[in-house]
């Protein structure tokens, strides 16, 4: 079965059709790269997948199970979880904070007004797990809101990551990112990807990096359904090409 | 700031607040000045709460304030002279109240949710103001008294002496605001953090952020009712003003002026406020226009209050 399957989805504001009928399957264990150019409707369509907006008709299934009409945390406890094209952290908190928070909700201690000691020693060990995965040991003491946009997105991956989620949902993780940030997210990714075996559905600007990640990629434009296909097929679809690729796969 | 600078902090507090009824006099203080910067202070480190730890602006509290003065009048002068009883009566008052509007309000934010505090605090000022047969009106409920402490073995008169006041006032504080300090750094408080930190993100970390706003409504006025009910006990009086919007707005002054991101803060900003107003009092009638001052000086100068500055004195 599927992890996820959207089906026939479509958002309008008002008269505005951002999203027009799309939809999407992703297996377990994929990684699928959404493109399009701006305004094409890639992150309305992220943001229906993740309970952020409502969609205006259409369905979104997560294992087979009908989410469309769940609230953001409902489908945040299903296993998805997300990153912001802007990000989302707590900038006035320690990176050590920002993950402790994040692993705390996930091991079902929100409402927790006395930790025992063995829970606390097992939220520091996940703590300093996804500190050294995210390569943000040494950084780990200082205020998120102090630090470099890629170290941001970087502590913003790992709070997604602490959820455990079955899906990964990335925003456009290497915006506005100098070239080694995004090489250093791209790895991190990767790994991801590769090691953990994570289902991740992003969307990117970066065609280097799409090309080097995804296993299958899907092309909005104008809120509409493109192509759909490996790397290689989107490369060579010259409907792609016309529309949006042209310069850049060159 | 280290661990460390924090505990001296902290006993530096408890240190003051401990033998203040000994050094308040040779200031020009008196005992009942430090039981009313106790019962301010805990008003607005309860407002804190949600104000400073949850990033949740109300601008109804003294709307519950006034329920657990009045709660706790109304028990002592119409059902049963106990001060246990009273004090508990009023909190429960407050936080029932507070917990049943709560839900109404926990989904609006910023201005649209002080508004309807403001709202809803008024509609208990003006019950209290018109049902003159059993609130007093205009006039308040007076013609009772705190009754002194029995426990068993021994008496603590805090009717007749001021100081023994003191030290129940002090004894309650220290319990409401070290349950506050314990809930703030569990993880539920620092689902709180989160959700003033960054909304968004809370949300999707999948914490129902609506409920732990409602949650964090609750505690505090649970907290801010408790403050009302020592309030009614100090005076032996309540009347409308205890319930009126510019108590709210003073509660909001008082955190503001000593800094809502420190925990101490709002103690010292209605240590400040308290001395101000006792002062200035004393000299002309428009003391409020140099608090006013005093706070907006603060507001545009050091937007983290005077705790803020202290603090950041002590790290660089």
């Amino acid at each position: 079965m599927s992890l996820l399957r959207v089906e026939n989805v479509t958002k309008a504001f008002g008269s505005l059709v951002a999203v027009d009928n799309v939809s999407m399957t992703v297996e377990a264990g994929e990684l699928r790269a959404v493109i399009g150019p701006n305004g094409a409707g890639k992150t309305t369509f992220f943001n229906t997948i993740s309970g952020f907006l409502t969609q205006t008709s259409g369905k979104i299934l997560f294992d087979g199970e009908d989410i469309s009409g769940l609230l953001p945390a409902r489908r945040v406890w299903r296993g998805i979880a997300r990153t912001f094209q802007i990000t989302e952290v707590f900038p006035e908190l320690t990176v050590r904070e920002n993950l402790r928070i994040a692993v705390e909700v996930a091991s079902g201690y929100r409402m927790r007004v006395w930790q025992p000691a063995d829970a606390e020693e097992e939220v520091k060990a996940r703590v300093v797990e996804l500190l050294e995965m995210g390569g943000l040991t040494e950084k780990a003491d200082r205020l998120v809101g102090e630090m470099s946009h890629g170290d941001q997105r970087a502590n913003e991956i790992m709070m997604a990551l602490a959820l455990k989620p079955r899906l990964l949902l990335l925003d456009e993780p290497t915006a506005g990112m100098g070239d080694q940030e995004t090489y250093d997210i791209t790895q991190l990714i990767r790994k991801l990807h590769r090691d953990q075996k994570l289902t991740i559905v992003l969307i990117e600007h970066d065609m280097r990096v799409v090309f080097h990640l995804a296993d299958r990629i899907m092309v909005l434009a104008e809120g509409k359904m493109l192509a759909e296909g490996t790397p290689k097929e989107i490369a060579s679809n010259e409907a792609v090409q016309a529309a949006y690729l042209g310069k850049a796969a060159a | 700031m280290d661990r460390v600078q924090v505990r001296t902090g902290d006993v530096a507090v408890w240190l003051l607040l401990l033998t203040a009824p000994y050094w308040l006099p040779l200031t020009g203080g008196y005992v009942e000045l430090g039981s009313r910067i106790l019962i301010l202070g805990l008003a607005s480190m309860a407002l804190n709460f949600l104000l400073g730890y949850t990033g949740v602006l109300s601008f109804g509290h003294a709307a519950y304030f006034g329920l657990g003065a009045y709660g706790t009048a109304v028990m002592m002068k119409y059902f049963y002279e106990s001060t246990p009883l009273a004090v508990l009566f009023g909190v429960l008052v407050g936080t029932v109240a507070a917990a049943i509007i709560g839900p109404l309000i926990a989904r609006l934010r910023g201005v649209y949710f002080a508004m309807c505090t403001i709202a809803f605090g008024q509609v208990f000022y003006f019950i209290a103001f018109q049902w003159r047969d059993f609130t007093g009106g205009d006039d308040g409920l007076s013609a009772w008294h705190r009754e002194p402490l029995h426990f068993g073995f021994a008496t603590l008169d805090i009717l007749n002496n001021n100081k023994a006041f003191y030290f129940f006032v002090l004894a309650v504080f220290a319990l409401a605001v070290g349950v506050m300090a314990f809930l703030l750094r569990s993880p539920f408080g620092r689902t709180l953090l989160a959700i003033r930190e960054n909304e968004r993100r809370a949300r999707f970390l999948g914490i129902p952020v609506d409920r732990h706003i409602w949650l964090s409504w609750v505690i505090s006025c649970c907290f801010v009712s408790l403050a009302g009910a020592l309030y009614a006990l100090l005076n032996d009086f309540v009347d409308p003003r205890a319930l009126r919007w510019d108590q709210s707005g003073n509660f909001v002054i008082m955190a503001v002026l000593g800094g809502m991101r420190s925990f101490w803060g709002p103690l010292l900003g209605a240590a400040i406020f308290i001395v101000l107003q006792d002062y200035i009092s004393s000299h002309t009638e428009n003391w409020m226009s140099f608090v006013g001052l005093i706070f907006v000086l603060v507001v545009l100068y050091f937007p983290r209050g005077i705790l803020g500055i202290v603090r950041r004195k002590l790290t660089s």
